[in-house]
């Protein structure tokens, strides 16, 4: 009993930075580019939101404001890498799968170079606090798993909706489908396509580096080098297992989640099965439910993929 | 519009034009494919930008930066493409344009629906207002289209080819609506079918190569006179008037059922036997199964139940080689996708059902020599425009594509040939040539399964005359027999209760 409790309760908050960079992802895929970069703009993210409590506190404790401050400046640096990308594969056209790729090398050499020149070796951070909901905490067991974790977790779920609400019950959410799925009927709608691309990839970009800076204030509260360690290819995975909606995307994080501290846990019970096997089982349980989803055309962005560009007829 | 040039690159597509439109009048702009008459409209639309000339609306001039400045000047424009996006429903493709609706932290599409409601119930085109676009025909597609350049405010229609996809009696409905709505506005309609034309314009502009070469009275031409005209020469469709001789059975389909790629049954039990010596057409509004109809045949698709015997051989569930390798023809019904690969070069395009054959190549490797000799002489005989077979083949305009396309198959010498809407698209002089090849063809003593939705096409080329209805036969009719109403009510799927 104690180990599935254990598993759960640290299944919610393991999965905010898959949720975050997905959410985020899934907003660039609506508008037609996927970007592979997400990996990238997370490193960055981690890097900017832990720098910000360390070199406050020198590694030791910070008022949680600081810790604040270094997820905000995070998703600022997200969205300006996202607009940077955007520059790059909307205004240039350039191939989306080869610059998402420039862009995660550039995002976590960048990360790993700065990290170095700042901070220097590993350090841990105090990080954010837990807060747990009044009242709510002190439920036996359903306590534990959903209400003891810290501010980020509840508001990361609290998003799950709001995206859905932005998406589907929007006017940009509007414009945001109609450029993904058919740019040139949204163009002679009198739709800016390229902005509209601009600013879903701001915000992906800015979900993005949130979930980075989750990741290393929140989570693991130190960075290094192999902290995203493959969730922002993860996270793109999601998108597309998640079918490009909100809630489907946040049980696939969960699921993900769930299988990856099935690992730890594992791990410590000394079960005499090579730990790589259950290091492996998470992104095994990615492929297999991906094989098997069907390809839905009626949802999915149908010019995934592709650069607009009014004056050519395809 | 007074003057109006654009240029893309390597042509001048615009060149020069001038035309106005009264109010409450319609003005038929006719001219071949890649006259020029869509890009002028897409000038007219803001959407390009013309590198000479003015637009005037009302006696004053107007400056378009793109769509939406249009919009605000009261035009509207329904694409031959239509502009909707799939997995939206009408209210929310309507709401894309609809402003007003766009509140900050909210889209009220409620606003958006009881608009769409009310132009509907005004101008009585019935849609309804939830369905997701991909569940709507492409009839109800065309009335969505009209329904939102309605509710946007349009007093200015611009219709480009409104009819390329409807049937005989969508058709109808369409004219006899535009008739209605023309006391209210203006329409500028693009067609290339004269007898619309005919039925419906006041004025009528044609265009060629770019250029305006006539503008007048509709009432004071015949059909023929301005088909003269749109192409420089004058234009008479072959007939296929010959007695058919019916030589061995060549293709029998029994029973068949085949799935579409959304997973209903797209053919049901489909039953047709053509044989040798003659062409049998196969009408129907696209999407009834005909797409799947030529896959399943092809080897292109699987088939759940029945048998394809071509020539005595089972071909059912066989793979693509198996069945070309006994002698199938296929012209395709997506050019560009499925008939050519469209960044090789016209040469290799001609060989790619051949490239292992000994003419073409020794121990594995092409014989280029071999290879461009044969494209020379295809290019002459089926007078393919290009600046040379090396050229990519996707470069070239619909008609030659077609060309290169059906020199590739017809002169494989195959014993039998599917050709799948050939002449979907193209001008009068490119659908002239293809018809005379087929007839050719039937000549040789080849059967062909023709499949249309151009009446005239099936009626003068066929033998024989299916009528496919939600993936099954509706009914065969002898040349003689089917005439534009029979075969309109068959094809909207009429009559096959009065029979059971």
């Amino acid at each position: 009993m104690d180990i599935i409790v254990n598993i759960l309760s640290m299944t919610i908050p393991f999965s905010v930075a898959l949720l975050l960079a997905s959410i985020g992802e899934m907003f660039n895929q609506r508008s037609g580019v996927f970007n592979l970069g997400c990996e990238g703009i997370m490193a960055m993210g981690a890097f900017v939101g832990m720098l910000v409590p360390f070199m406050v506190g020198h590694g030791g404790a910070v008022g949680q404001g600081w810790n604040w401050l270094g997820l905000l400046l995070a998703a600022l640096t997200g969205a300006l890498l996202g607009l940077f990308f955007a520059v790059i594969v909307v205004t240039f056209r350039a191939p989306q799968g080869i610059a998402g790729i420039g862009m995660q090398m550039f995002g976590v050499g960048t990360a790993g170079t700065l990290f170095r020149h700042f901070v220097g070796g590993t350090q841990s951070i105090p990080g954010m606090q837990n807060t747990p909901v009044p009242l709510l905490c002190d439920i036996p067991v359903i306590g534990t798993i959903f209400f003891s974790h810290n501010l980020v977790v509840y508001l990361a779920f609290i998003f799950v909706p709001v995206a859905w609400y932005i998406l589907f019950k929007t006017s940009w959410g509007l414009r945001v489908r109609a450029v993904g799925t058919h740019p040139r009927a949204a163009d002679t709608m009198g739709i800016n396509v390229n902005r509209t691309r601009y600013e879903a990839l701001a915000l992906g970009g800015a979900l993005a580096g949130l979930a980075g800076a989750y990741l290393s204030v929140c989570q693991v509260k130190m960075f290094s080098d192999d902290l995203i360690a493959g969730r922002g290819f993860i996270a793109v995975a999601l998108v597309y297992f998640g079918h490009w909606h909100p809630v489907k995307i946040m049980l696939g994080a969960l699921l993900f989640s769930f299988a990856q501290t099935i690992q730890y846990n594992v791990q410590g019970l000394g079960i005499n099965i090579p730990y790589e096997f259950f290091v492996m089982l998470p992104y095994v349980v990615v492929i297999i439910v991906l094989a098997f989803t069907s390809r839905n055309q009626t949802t999915s962005p149908a010019a995934l993929g592709k650069p607009f560009n009014r004056e050519i007829r395809t | 519009m007074e003057h109006i040039s654009k240029r893309f690159p390597g042509v001048l597509a615009s060149d020069d034009i001038s035309l106005s439109v009264g109010e409450g009048q319609i003005l038929a702009l006719v001219g071949e494919n890649g006259a020029g008459k869509t890009t002028l409209m897409n000038i007219l639309m803001g959407i390009y930008q013309q590198d000479e000339g003015k637009i005037f609306i009302n006696d004053k001039e107007v400056h378009f930066r793109g769509p939406e400045d249009a919009f605000n000047a009261g035009l509207g424009m329904v694409h031959q493409q239509y502009m909707l996006v799939p997995n939206m429903t009408v209210t929310e493709n309507v709401a894309l344009g609809y402003k007003q609706a766009w509140k900050p932290l909210k889209l009220d599409l409620d606003m958006v629906r009881s608009r769409v409601v009310e132009i509907s119930s005004y101008y009585g085109l019935a849609v309804n207002p939830d369905a997701y676009i991909w569940q709507l025909s492409v009839g109800e597609q065309q009335r969505v289209e009209l329904v939102k350049t309605l509710c946007l405010g349009a007093k200015f229609l611009i219709l480009d080819e409104p009819t390329s996809a409807l049937t005989p009696q969508e058709t109808d409905e369409l004219i006899a609506l535009l008739k209605k709505m023309k006391n209210e506005l203006s329409v500028i309609f693009i067609s290339h079918k004269l007898n619309e034309v005919k039925a419906l314009s006041d004025t009528v502009v044609i265009l060629r190569h770019g250029a305006v070469v006539f503008s007048g009275n509709t009432d004071d031409y015949s059909p023929s006179q301005i088909a003269a005209m749109m192409t420089g020469h004058e234009i008479v469709l072959p007939e296929n008037r010959e007695e058919a001789v019916r030589g061995e059975l060549a293709l029998s389909i029994k029973d068949i059922s085949v799935r579409s790629d959304r997973g209903f049954l797209a053919l049901d039990h489909l039953s047709l036997d053509v044989y040798q010596g003659e062409i049998v057409g196969l009408a129907g509004v696209s999407g009834n199964g005909q797409r799947e109809l030529a896959e399943a045949i092809n080897g292109l698709r699987s088939i759940e139940s029945g048998s394809i015997e071509f020539f005595g051989t089972d071909i059912a569930n066989k793979s693509p080689y198996y069945v070309i390798d006994h002698g199938m023809g296929y012209i395709p019904e997506e050019r560009n996708i499925e008939g050519i690969v469209p960044s090789f070069a016209i040469r290799e395009n001609f060989i790619l059902k051949d490239s292992d054959k000994k003419s073409f190549s020794r121990y594995r490797f092409l014989k280029n020599k071999a290879i461009s000799r044969n494209a020379e002489v295809l290019r002459e005989n089926f007078d393919i425009r290009c600046p040379d077979t090396a050229t990519a083949a996707g470069s070239l305009s619909g008609g030659n594509i077609q060309k290169v396309i059906l020199a590739r198959e017809i002169t494989r010498a195959p014993r039998f040939l599917i050709a799948v809407y050939p002449t979907r698209g193209l001008d009068m002089g490119a659908i002239e040539f293809i018809h005379q090849e087929l007839l050719k063809k039937r000549k040789e003593g080849i059967g062909i399964l023709l499949i249309s939705e151009e009446l005239d096409e099936i009626m003068n080329l066929s033998d024989r005359i299916a009528v496919i209805y939600k993936g099954s036969i509706q009914k065969v009719l002898k040349h003689g027999e089917a005439n534009r109403k029979n075969l309109g009510i068959l094809m909207a799927g009429v009559g096959r209760e009065e029979e059971e």
